[in-house]
């Protein structure tokens, strides 16, 4: 009697065996494919995914919990990865696989020529969704994401004109000019008497403290206002003759020659505490980086910092929101993504996290919040990027801006900056590396 | 019948009181030849039915990707177009050879990982070696040894990254007091190979510690005592009984901890903070791991990365062969 049961109980615990591998097997089948549901219930209740880098600001001012009230049946889920260079192979591993797309994904100026040159057929068609007018934003932005056969991939969302923010406390140390207008004459036009004040700055500088944040921010700023950037008009690359490229690297090296940098590596945690602890008295200020300044400073900042025009008009990033095909809900996701780009939503961003709206119908009802404009001194946010940007020549995107830019900036201008390698030995350096990157 | 008998065994592991009763079943019933044939194929068909599905993930996610990187080396494939796709042969690997950033992250790889093993075996063992001895607490001591290699790479390598600023980063701090210059460690190449290995090392030496204490405790304690009675001091104990007993371990970690260096990857590209796959401004901390991430992923030559991967596969397929040399040679020592 015994032994039939241990028996049977053996035999039993076998198939309990065989069943619990079974549904293993099928669990965890069942686990890969369960990105298709993509979270739509039975009630009708959607979930539209809205993949972005870093701060939007779409989020920050509100514009979300918005759209899910005036449309009850939606919930909008934003996924953040924190650098655009980590969110962008991303972005193409999902385009090319079509599995775990966001329904609506945010496209960088300096990868939007890539995107639109070899995934524009795998993006939905933004330019004949409806309410979308091609006259509210502006023609350049139109035109960077839009293919030749005139297929619109991505609206613009904000855009980077780009100033010079400072700190007053530290200039005035420095025995330099505190007033913004006055600051923006004595440099305006040229970059060079920017490097003067530089100068001027470190003579008498507050102790611990440099002139700018890094040689790369400088870089970036004069290479905002190039005409001739990395790229021609057919697509070649241009980088090692062209006079935008040239002109920013001189001045990048006179920065990281003269000793005039706090030399932080922009976005890394050190140049965040360098923010806090008041290491340098200027940085290029795109709009979106108001917001940003704000955020790392912190409270100690208010009033310190203040903004004045750049020796020349620029823009600096700016970010797209496009539709991929492959998303499951591409029709809400796209009334999302028109929704999002309005100009009196933009306006909100702005309000909010001061990044600046593409589309310049807003640029008349634009305030910036209490609390940026008093961070700023009162700086006149509005009416300085709005300048800017209608200053802003039209400039050629490449089809690897990105990383052209990269290679220069955290190869060639590091080298010379933080190595202490001849401008020349950097500039050697950094053009390997645009050669590895281009695969030649 | 020889079926029954051996099932009535293995039914009844080592328990006395099963094997009459099964003897009795044996008696009272004979099993029909179907089922003992169902049985018989029970007995072959199961174990292999129990390891299929790790056959299976392995095949979906081990062999497949393997021979689809094999693919992917001997083809021009971008990650802008996976669709498109051209045959190149050998081009990836010879461009790869030819390559100054490869031969750079080849020998940067080879520097970090002796510099991160080497310490971190050594200081292991000597940990593991005093919290043998009878301690008061000596668990809080074992699970505190345990406690870096649970902290994400990420986390650990952040806190160093900021150790090691070099303008207010603590590092400098400290040999500033003792009237050292500030040193740009991310920036140095010997500077930066050193930081990265402190994290891997701080990471590691505990985990490392616990096994060779677990190894340790396996020793028998006569030889201690023998040791001890002929005059052996600690120092001698630890070198003529610890080690050689412990050389089969020390080989397992030895092994374990060249794999794991030769695949370094999240401390370099955290170190590195942004473009941290590049390894610095002049690839001064490039290892393997990050140049394939670097072609593959940022300026996507999806190909040539899978080319990198490749001969990752033959260095460490030539590392083994080596070690196993190595354990041979030793074995015959003995």
């Amino acid at each position: 009697m015994r032994s039939s049961t241990f028996r049977r109980s053996r035999r039993s615990r076998r198939l309990v065996a065989y069943a619990a591998t079974a549904a293993l097997a099928t669990s965890l089948l069942a686990a890969c494919s369960s990105d298709d549901e993509g979270g739509s219930a039975g009630d009708g209740k959607i979930t539209l995914n809205v993949g972005t880098f870093g701060v939007l600001g779409l989020k920050q001012a509100g514009l979300y919990d918005e759209y899910e009230k005036s449309h009850p049946n939606i919930t909008i889920k934003e996924n953040v990865i924190e650098r655009n260079d980590a969110y962008y192979p991303k972005l193409l591993t999902q385009l090319q696989s079509g599995a775990g797309v966001n329904d609506v994904a945010a496209i960088e100026v300096s990868n939007i020529t890539e995107v639109v040159q070899t995934q524009g057929a795998k993006f939905e068609d933004l330019g004949k969704a409806e309410g979308v007018e091609k006259s509210t934003y502006l023609d350049w932005k139109w035109e960077q994401a839009t293919t030749e056969d005139g297929k619109t991939i991505g609206l613009g969302v904000d855009i980077g004109p780009t100033a010079l923010c400072y700190r007053k406390d530290l200039f005035e140390k420095a025995g330099l000019p505190t007033d913004r207008e006055k600051l923006a004459k004595e440099w305006a036009g040229d970059w060079d008497k920017y490097v003067a004040l530089g100068k001027k700055y470190m003579e008498k500088a507050p102790k611990g403290t440099k002139f700018v944040d890094s040689a790369s921010s400088v870089y970036n700023a004069v290479f905002a206002g190039a005409t001739e950037r990395y790229y021609d008009k057919s697509g070649k690359e241009i980088y090692e003759d062209s006079q935008g490229r040239k002109d920013a690297w001189d001045a990048a090296m006179k920065v990281a020659q003269g000793d005039m940098s706090a030399k932080l590596k922009q976005f890394d945690p050190t140049w965040d505490q360098g923010f806090a602890n008041a290491k340098f008295a200027t940085v290029a200020c795109p709009a979106w980086m108001a917001g940003y300044i704000q955020e790392k400073t912190g409270p100690e900042g208010k009033g310190q910092w203040d903004m004045a025009k750049a020796p020349a008009d620029g823009n600096w990033g700016g970010t797209f929101l496009g539709v991929p095909s492959a998303g499951k809900h591409k029709k809400e996701a796209t009334e999302l993504a028109v929704w999002l780009t309005q100009p009196e939503q933009l306006a909100k961003v702005f309000a909010k996290q001061a990044s600046f709206p593409s589309t310049p119908s807003a640029y008349d009802t634009l305030k910036p919040s209490a609390a940026t404009k008093a961070y700023f001194n009162d700086a006149p946010i509005t009416e300085i990027f709005a300048e800017i940007a209608k200053n802003t020549p039209s400039a050629v995107y490449g089809i690897k801006d990105a990383q052209i830019g990269q290679s220069i900036t955290d190869i060639g201008v590091l080298q010379v900056e933080q190595q202490g390698k001849s401008p020349d030995e950097g500039w050697e350096a950094a053009q390997k590396e645009i050669k590895d990157v281009l695969g030649q | 019948m020889s079926d029954t008998a051996e099932y009535a065994e293995t039914a009844s592991p080592g328990k006395g009181d099963a094997a009459p009763a099964a003897t009795g079943s044996k008696t009272s019933r004979t099993p029909s030849p179907w089922r003992s044939r169902l049985y018989r194929w029970d007995i072959k068909a199961s174990p292999y039915v129990f390891v299929a599905p790790f056959f299976l993930f392995f095949g979906a996610f081990g062999l497949f990707p393997l021979l689809y990187t094999g693919w992917a080396s001997l083809h021009r494939l971008e990650l802008t177009n996976l669709d498109d796709s051209t045959w190149l042969g050998l081009d990836n690997y010879t461009n790869l050879l030819q390559s100054d950033y490869f031969w750079n992250a080849l020998g940067n790889t080879f520097t970090i990982g002796v510099i991160s093993t080497v310490p971190q075996l050594a200081i292991a063992l000597g940990i593991a070696h005093l919290l043998n001895y009878k301690l008061r607490g000596s668990t809080l001591w074992r699970v505190a040894m345990l406690a870096p290699y649970a902290t994400s790479v990420a986390s650990a390598s952040l806190v160093f990254t900021l150790l090691f600023a070099w303008d207010g980063g603590m590092v400098n701090w400290l040999i500033g007091s003792v009237g050292i210059d500030p040193v740009n460690w991310r920036e140095s190449s010997w500077g930066s190979q050193f930081a990265v290995s402190s994290i891997v090392i701080w990471r590691w030496t505990g985990y490392n510690a616990l096994i060779y204490l677990a190894a340790m405790q396996a020793v028998p304690h006569d030889l201690y005592e023998s040791a001890a009675l002929d005059g052996a001091s600690r120092w001698q104990q630890f070198r003529h009984v610890t080690i050689p007993m412990l050389r089969p371990t020390i080989l397992f970690t030895v092994v374990v901890s060249t794999i794991g260096a030769t695949q370094l990857f999240g401390e370099p590209l955290l170190f590195g903070g942004t473009a941290g796959s590049k390894g610095g401004a002049d690839h001064q901390f490039q290892t393997l791991g990050l140049y394939l991430y670097d072609q593959g992923w940022i300026n996507g030559h999806l190909g040539r990365a899978s080319a990198v991967a490749w001969l990752m596969l033959v260095i460490l397929l030539l590392i083994a062969a080596v070690n196993m040399l190595i354990a041979r040679r030793l074995r015959k020592d003995r």
